[in-house]
């Protein structure tokens, strides 16, 4: 991968930024449940315009269940998300659907379905029962085919692709459904690393280019302080610290959001904070780790 | 008017499927070669069935004086003989193979499941069940069979769904509480059929492996009727069922109104199949096969509702020659064609569904 091959160090993500024009997406006092557990507790965030944000914190911390809120497949128990200022469950679903796509993990495509239909799908909020296909629907399939390089495999069918080329495909459907917020969750799962830096690449890309706000759930700690401008760390329902990666992810909020002691040291590529575990066997009790 | 080839496909073969654009601004839409092509042939063929059906009989009528019947021209005798004696048990078929092939294609897309048709969970068996418990019981309400077919199927939908409800009725949970169901109604079917005396047996089992033998215009009107009714708000909610083929989550982000949209074609898709169901009885396995056959022949990743529709009649009507003409001097019901056709077709989905560990 070329990223370790570059000893330069870049700046942080985000430095070049077009200025934020897109809506405005928080969440004020939100509580979520299911089947009456309650799983996230008077919850307030101001999701960054035009950034990335990276939400992190220990399985079951309700990270997924709070972008699923965001997103409006999850009814708030109370509280609620506002759009620009305007209750999200107040949207028609068709306006919203313009304005905000939401990538679910792991999305499985019917066997056969090809590239270009799926991404093709991604155009369903700007159709109507007689412009089902407009010559707008057709350039947005193209760019977005572009912009992940899969104009090559458009005629593949999706569940004939590796693993990093269907998440790739389903990013594409998502960019073709143009809307300037796009919520993702973990979208790096179940791919090898090469592939995880190559689809985090990408969506820095769409970020970068469009200006799109970008909210994505990781598991990596690393690539989100490496890939986001500002990290929301959850535990427990609840937001423990936010704010850029350099302040939110120290040793001490690691250890209380993870239970695990680490050290942390600037990533060597991206000067990021850099998570090293230390474990029962290494780190403080006498392992190489204990030089730095 | 514009045609062009869509993004990216540049040496694509017809038959690879490669849309093309056609748009009369402001009205736009994709056009699928292989899909149209598909759609043609076999609406082709099911006319074809349909007349050489009117064709056969103990008065025989060449081909094409029974198109000039259906043109309203001919001697009086022929026009009479195949409009009104033939033309009834036709488009009885053709209409209820439209109806289960329409059908079975919504609920096999909404549930990504091809077992998951009308005659595998338990709609066509309930409508059994209230018809033959009119008929074992003498009671029938001062209602026709067809219409305590329709109110069985009815009744019994709204059962799976109720049961299968927990905070959204999924594809999975509808697959399982339905084939529950349905047991339900052949074992009460079955116990009724054998309290029965010998008589109401054999007018319930007539009824139950679904016949074509003696429909009248009445029945063919009703029909007609609920389709010209069910089948373009099926269709018109084409494109949600493209994206409810991409699971919930993914279909809601594009905008797609989930519950509502499901419930919405579910009632269609039931509509159709009891409507279907009330004419000719549980015709067996077409609402299961037609829609894979039509998603195998379109090369399409989902079954094309209104192909699955052409193929049912098709499949129907073709099965109906069958059942006339097998046995000389013997006119089997047409549910035993299809159920001896559709066995093995559905073998195959179950083998190929336990290869590919996905259900389907």
């Amino acid at each position: 991968m070329s990223t370790t091959d570059s000893r330069v160090p870049r700046p942080a993500a985000g430095a070049p930024h077009k200025p934020p024009t897109g809506p405005r997406l928080e969440a004020r006092g939100l509580q979520l449940a299911y089947d009456g557990r309650t799983v996230v507790a008077d919850l307030d965030l101001a999701v960054p315009t035009g950034r990335i944000t990276a939400v992190v914190g220990a399985n079951a911390c309700g990270k997924s269940t709070l972008l699923r809120a965001l997103a409006r497949l999850l009814a708030p128990r109370g509280g609620a998300v506002e759009l620009d200022g305007a209750a999200l469950r107040s949207l028609p679903t068709r306006e919203l659907a313009r304005k905000l796509g939401i990538l679910p993990q792991t999305p499985v495509a019917p066997e056969g379905l090809t590239v270009g239909d799926l991404v093709g799908r991604g155009r369903a909020p700007h159709q109507t029962w007689w412009r089902q296909w407009s010559a707008a629907d057709e350039e947005a399939v193209r760019a977005a085919l572009a912009a992940t390089s899969m104009t090559e495999l458009v005629d593949r069918p999706v569940d004939e692709l590796s693993g990093g080329q269907r998440q790739r495909a389903w990013i594409a459907m998502a960019v073709a459904q143009g809307t300037p917020v796009l919520l993702l969750d973990e979208p790096t799962t179940y791919l090898d690393l090469a592939h995880q830096i190559d689809v985090l690449d990408l969506i820095t890309d769409l970020n970068r280019r469009e200006g799109r706000t970008v909210v994505m759930v990781l598991h990596d700690l690393n690539q989100a302080c490496r890939y986001a401008d500002h990290v929301v760390a959850m535990k427990a329902g609840r937001i423990v610290a936010e704010g850029p990666p350099a302040e939110v992810v120290t040793e001490a909020t690691v250890e209380d959001v993870f239970g695990l002691r680490c050290r942390v040291v600037p990533d060597p590529v991206s000067g990021t904070p850099l998570v090293i575990p230390l474990g029962r066997h290494h780190g403080d009790t006498g392992g190489p780790a204990d030089a730095g | 008017m514009a045609l062009s080839p869509s993004p990216g496909l540049r040496r694509a073969a017809v038959l690879r499927d490669r849309p093309y654009r056609l748009a009369v601004p402001p009205v736009s839409g994709m056009l699928r070669p292989r899909l149209v092509l598909t759609g043609v042939l076999v609406a082709v063929g099911a006319f074809g069935l349909f007349c050489w059906g009117l064709a056969l009989g103990d008065y025989p009528v060449s081909l094409p004086d029974v198109v000039k019947a259906l043109a309203g021209t001919g001697d009086p005798g022929t026009l009479a003989v195949v409009r009104d004696l033939r033309l009834p048990r036709a488009l009885t078929g053709l209409l209820v193979g439209v109806a289960f092939g329409v059908s079975g294609a919504v609920f096999q897309t909404m549930t990504r499941n091809p077992l998951a048709s009308p005659d595998m969970i338990g709609l066509t068996e309930g409508a059994g069940t209230a018809v033959v418990a009119a008929l074992v019981l003498g009671w029938t309400g001062g209602l026709g069979l067809s219409t305590l077919g329709l109110l069985g199927a009815l009744a019994t939908a709204l059962l799976v769904y109720a049961l299968a409800w927990k905070g959204g009725a999924t594809g999975y949970r509808i697959i399982l509480v339905g084939i529950g169901v349905s047991w339900i109604c052949t074992s009460a079917t079955d116990f009724l059929v054998a309290r029965g005396n010998r008589f109401e047996a054999q007018e319930a089992m007539g009824w139950l492996v679904g016949n074509l033998n003696g429909r009248t215009w009445g029945q063919v009107d009703s029909l007609a009727v609920a389709l010209a009714v069910l089948l373009p708000v099926t269709l018109a909610m084409g494109r949600w069922m493209r994206t409810l083929q991409l699971g919930d989550d993914v279909a809601a982000g594009l905008g797609t109104p989930v519950q509502p949209v499901r419930l919405a074609l579910l009632l269609a898709a039931v509509g159709l199949v009891a409507f279907g169901t009330a004419a000719a009885g549980p015709v067996a396995f077409v609402a299961l096969a037609s829609p894979q056959i039509a998603q195998r022949l379109a090369g399409t990743s989902a079954p094309p509702p209104l192909v699955s529709g052409l193929t049912g009649a098709f499949v129907v009507l073709g099965s109906d020659l069958v059942a006339r003409e097998a046995i000389p001097g013997t006119e089997l019901p047409v549910g035993i064609v299809t159920g001896a056709l559709g066995a093995p077709v559905l073998l195959w989905l179950l083998i190929r569904a336990n290869r590919a560990g996905s259900g389907g």
